[in-house]
């Protein structure tokens, strides 16, 4: 199951819909073993286009080094699909390279319908799985410790 | 030359869960053979046909090897030698 802040999941759709008609994605990340995601990165979108994407080179190394510096991990990866269900495509699948991460899809095929759904993909196995949304981690138990955390 | 290779998540099953692990080698080319000769199986996630893989970022540093001679980019005793699978997809 995903837990999400509502403000994040907003931020999501926000991202998915200022790209539209072009696929629009990013990545959130949080602590490392928390499963919680905390801080939203939007990433360019390399391909610039209405069926593909691919995060700029550049940009996921300076950005994956800052979560290594911070020792956090891409809790979330997130992209849109701008004609098609929010469920991952083969080539979604074939590519999808982080085992830990939850997979988010949101479709902007429809206005005003936000469709958001949240999967595991591993070695080529879709799993969806339920998204909470919630106003606050605070009280909701979303990872191994159970240090409340602070927003 | 030794350098230092960052592994990704996913193959890290190859390192024994180690996020970063020393390699020998002038070019990223002979970086990826010692990492494989130490790391079996590594190699032919990285690499297919004798070029890299194309959803596969490998850096030497700051830069993408993909400007920089892909497989033959020189490395320098002291470097980082970064891979990151490319985070991609489409409709």
């Amino acid at each position: 199951m995903l837990v999400i802040r509502s403000d994040l999941a907003a931020e999501i759709v926000a991202h998915a819909r200022r790209d539209h008609p072009d696929e629009a994605c990013g990545v959130i990340a949080g602590p490392e073993g928390s499963d919680r995601p905390e801080r939203i990165i939007p990433m360019a979108n390399a391909e610039r286009s209405p069926t593909f994407y691919r995060f700029d080179s550049a940009e996921q190394l300076r950005v994956w080094r800052e979560m290594d510096a911070a020792d956090e991990v891409p809790v979330v990866i997130y992209h849109s699909h701008t004609a098609t269900e929010a469920y991952p495509s083969r080539t979604d699948i074939g590519l999808a390279a982080e085992p830990d991460a939850h997979y988010v899809l949101v479709s902007t095929r429809e206005q005003g319908t936000d469709e958001l759904r949240s999967y595991r993909i591993i070695d080529g196995v879709v799993t969806e799985e339920p998204v909470e949304v919630i106003e606050s981690y605070m009280f909701a138990h979303t990872g191994v410790d159970d240090v409340p955390d602070q927003g | 030359m030794a350098v230092t290779v960052s592994i990704p998540t996913i193959l890290r099953t190859h390192t024994g869960g180690e996020k970063s692990v020393p390699a020998e080698g002038a070019t990223v080319s002979e970086v990826i053979e010692n990492l494989d000769a130490k790391h079996g199986g590594i190699k032919a996630r990285l690499v297919t046909d004798g070029s890299l893989h194309r959803f596969v970022n490998v850096y030497v540093n700051d830069e993408d090897v993909r400007f920089a001679g892909g497989l033959q980019a020189p490395v320098a005793d002291g470097d980082t030698v970064t891979i990151l699978p490319a985070v991609a997809g489409g409709a």
